[in-house]
């Protein structure tokens, strides 16, 4: 009985499960990865292969790679002892900024024949995915051109067959790489939609304003690479010749142009909130469709895992919504005395009188007063406001005999002089020289600041999100490249609808590099470009020239191209103690280089194109070496 | 079981003759030096800002043995023997070397590395300084000296500027850290290139020392590095 029942079972057995046929035994269907074919079916399918895609595309400053990121170029002090080197080391190793991702360009290729092959996809859907790919990928080999020079040009997936030689591509020209930028710019900008109000995917707005910038950059290597004959290539790898400067300048002003006519959508400054400041602010936060100025973003979202630690790292010390987790990123002296008055001129803050002796302020925002709005909407100055609470800034009391009274810590109560009471000698906010995460400049940083609840927290973080092309960096492209036609008018009309947003509202009627160069600075500091303008107007060996940045250095030719920048200075504000005198209680301020400071920023020849390394050159005897390293 | 006394000879001997032996290279031993020279004159440089390169091929990834210059123009290298060649890459150094006639980019120079070896480098300057006198009377740094032209074919280039520096420590140049006090003048404003005179004040220095290092630094147009006298220490 038992044997027969053993014997049934085993027949059963063999019966239902061994008659498959062996081929169809092994053929199972992976569980962890979508086959291509079926990938290309089903368009939400493709859009989440193309959102890693997009998530891959590099920043110079991002709001995901640290705000360290944001901290260079003695435009801000770190505030973190780890971070103190950025403002000790006296400049940059041939590698910094390097990028070589040909995985990432090889991943971008097969998506467009992947996408370009795909049966069962609708025309429209293919023709936006193809686009968009396309547009990531010029995009970033953009990138790739601002910071390596020329580098070769793969357009399309390499299949290794056993030859390596045939994988092996030498450097296109630094000119090769621009146009084909433009020209992808050119081929997709009509196929991609003309809607303002779509950020995180790219749209013809965004296509425009990639070709402008890189019509620009181009332009200018052109231009001014004439003033830098060591940085260049016998083979144009790295340089442009000086005669195509015209041809890139008028194919930038054409493309913002046609932004700025409308026909890729209705975009433009935005002007929503009657506080000039507030509203510079808000443009980097206002996700609503009011927000017409942002033209393609990184965008991040709260609840998920895409948020950014920004407004943990930066925010004002007093008002941490994460304990002592703040206050890293302090926009320098630098920067700020950089915005100019309301009647166009510049000049430093007035800290002394002619004969030195210090001025006194009845309110600490005083000597800001009469300022550019941006400054405002920039960073967070002494008693300036952060989700509607002042922040508390100032370095101790000055006493009647000049001296200095404070403490190392704002907790650390002192009696003042003749009295015996205890009370707060230093702001809660800083300044103190290696007081880390509260402000060691003086300043706050304000831009990308998140004033929503909870965005201080590491357990929620910001979803503030990180433009990367926007309206009135636009409009300041189209002025530059007008200026260099030599069309002054037309460049006015553009930089003083920047200017009035600010609340310039006197129209500048004279229009000179150096005001182009203000501008730009002002306009657009902490969001990238700093590091890539300098460059491409090779005014970068010049600005950081690694000598110490003096007094003198700081408070004169502001406004000027050419202004020595090499070390982050702070303005710190005291409290005048000298009871019976008028005086009393009222605010004097010292510009004071920070204690950390001790390096000064030397930019070399070799730093104009970052190193391409030895396993890179191993590997490719075609590639050739950057100049000057 | 009981550990026997021969057994503990057995695997002592056998640890002293097998895990002795090396397992890995000896350090490079033979030493290639030398200066930059001009007839027969060291050129001084900035410290640290010139490089020179060795490539070695032959062995698969190429990539190079970097060093730089000392601030008296000389430089030394610990190598294994070998066939190399030698680069002071382009635009590198306030001097031209080996520049090839047709392409004015340099060329290598072989160097076969058999034994302790000296290698000047004969390089010729754009500039050089002549006849420095660095004198201090109380606290005022007095440098006097005159230039000689060096390079004055179709390759010459002007002066950008001059410039003295004193620093407290040997280390005497341009950056943050290499000089405490400096007086430049511009190259147009040198009227006479046989009798320049430049004066800088000492500051005071904190802890106090009585002597300092100077010397002359000239700023070529369109050259990053500079070309130096040698620094010579100062008493207060």
């Amino acid at each position: 009985m038992k044997k027969t029942y053993k014997a049934f079972i085993l027949a059963a057995m063999l019966g239902t499960g061994a008659c498959n046929k062996d081929s169809d035994y092994l053929d199972v269907q992976p569980k962890n990865i979508i086959p291509t074919e079926t990938l290309f079916s089903d368009p939400t399918l493709v859009l989440s292969a193309l959102a890693n895609l997009y998530d891959r595309q590099l920043d110079f400053s991002g709001l995901d790679n640290g705000w360290a990121s944001f901290a260079d170029f003695s435009e801000a002090f770190p505030s973190e002892n780890g971070s103190a080197y950025l403002v000790q080391r006296n400049g940059w190793g041939f590698g910094e900024w390097g990028t070589w991702d040909y995985a990432y360009i090889r991943e971008l290729n097969l998506f467009i024949q992947r996408a370009t092959a795909a049966t069962k996809l609708s025309e429209d859907d293919k023709k936006r995915f193809i686009a968009e790919a396309r547009f990531l990928r010029a995009n970033y080999y953009f990138e790739m051109v601002k910071r390596m020079g020329g580098v070769p040009l793969i357009t399309a997936p390499l299949e290794f067959t056993g030859d390596v030689v045939s994988l092996q591509y030498p450097r296109a020209k630094e000119s090769e790489v621009y146009d084909f930028i433009i020209s992808e710019a050119e081929a997709i900008k009509d196929l991609l939609p003309s809607n303002p109000d779509e950020k995180a995917r790219v749209t013809k707005g965004a296509a425009l304003a990639m070709e402008a910038r890189a019509a620009l950059y181009a332009g200018s290597i052109a231009k001014y690479g004439t003033n830098t004959p060591q940085v260049s290539l016998p083979g144009n790898e790295v340089g442009i010749p000086a005669s195509m400067a015209n041809g890139y300048y008028t194919k930038a002003l054409a493309a913002a142009q046609q932004i700025i006519n409308g026909s890729a959508g209705g975009y433009q400054l935005y002007k929503e909130i009657p506080n000039l400041s507030e509203n510079f602010a808000s443009i980097f936060y206002d996700k609503s469709g009011k927000n017409k100025e942002s033209i393609w973003v990184e965008d991040f979202k709260a609840g998920t895992t895409k948020t950014h630690s920004f407004t943990v790292n930066d925010q004002p010390y007093s008002q941490s919504e994460e304990g002592g987790d703040a206050g890293r990123l302090n926009p320098s002296l630098n920067i700020v005395e950089a915005f100019e008055k309301l009647d166009n001129t510049y000049a430093p803050l007035a800290t002394t009188d002619a004969s030195g002796n210090p001025i006194f302020y009845t309110n600490q925002q005083d000597i800001f007063a009469g300022r550019d709005a941006r400054l405002e909407g920039t960073v967070i100055i002494p008693g300036g406001l952060f989700k509607s609470q002042p922040v508390d800034i100032w370095a101790g009391y000055q006493l009647a005999d000049g001296s200095i009274f404070s403490s190392s810590d704002a907790a650390d109560l002192r009696a003042l002089p003749g009295t015996n009471q205890s009370v707060q000698v230093l702001g809660r906010d800083g300044p103190a020289n290696g007081k880390e995460f509260r402000t060691q400049s003086g300043f706050y940083i304000r831009k990308y600041l998140d004033p929503a609840t909870g965005s201080g927290r590491r357990g929620r973080r910001s979803d503030v999100a990180f433009i990367r092309y926007r309206y009135a960096e636009v409009l300041l492209n189209a002025a530059e490249a007008a200026f260099e036609l030599n069309q002054p008018g037309v460049a006015l009309g553009y930089i003083n609808q920047v200017r009035s947003r600010a609340g310039l509202t006197n129209p500048l009627t004279d229009i000179n590099f150096d005001r182009i160069v203000h501008e730009r600075r002002v306009e657009l500091v902490f969001e990238g470009h700093t590091l890539f303008d300098m460059k491409r107007w090779r005014l970068a060996h010049v600005v950081w020239d690694g000598n110490q940045m003096t007094l003198a250095d700081l408070k004169t030719n502001i406004g000027s191209a050419t202004k020595r920048n090499t070390q982050p200075w702070g303005l710190w504000p005291y409290k005048y103690y000298n009871p019976g005198n008028p005086n009393n209680g009222k605010w004097l301020f010292k510009e004071v280089k920070p204690n950390l400071v001790t390096g000064a920023n030397r930019f070399q020849f070799g730093n104009y194109y970052s190193q391409i390394n030895n396993d890179i050159l191993s590997n490719n005897p075609k590639i050739v070496k950057q100049p000057n390293q | 079981m009981k550990l026997k006394y021969p057994y503990i000879i057995l695997m002592a001997l056998m640890w002293v003759a097998t895990s002795c032996k090396k397992d890995t290279y000896d350090a490079p031993k033979i030493t290639l030096k030398g200066r930059l020279v001009y007839n027969g004159e060291s050129v001084n440089v900035e410290y640290d800002r010139v490089p020179l390169e060795l490539y070695q091929p032959g062995f698969g990834k190429t990539g190079a043995i970097t060093g730089t210059f000392a601030q008296d123009g000389s430089y030394s290298m610990l190598l294994f023997s070998g066939n190399y060649k030698l680069i002071i890459p382009n635009g590198q150094g306030p001097f031209r070397w080996n520049e090839s006639t047709s392409t004015n980019r340099r060329d290598t120079l072989n160097v076969n590395v058999t034994g302790d070896q000296t290698l000047d480098l004969t390089v010729t300057p754009y500039y050089l300084i002549k006849n420095p006198q660095l004198t201090v009377n109380n606290k005022a740094v007095t440098a006097a000296f005159g230039i000689n032209k060096i390079i004055t074919d179709a390759n010459a280039r002007n002066i950008e500027r001059v410039t003295l520096y004193v620093n407290k420590t040997q280390f005497v140049s341009g950056g943050p850290n290499y000089n405490i006090a400096t007086t430049d003048l511009a190259g147009s404003a040198i009227t006479d290139l046989n009798s320049i005179t430049l004066t800088t004040t000492v500051p005071t220095i904190t802890p106090t020392q009585n002597y300092v290092f100077a010397r002359i630094g000239l700023k070529i147009e369109g050259i990053e590095d500079m070309i130096f006298s040698s620094v010579q220490k100062l008493q207060l």
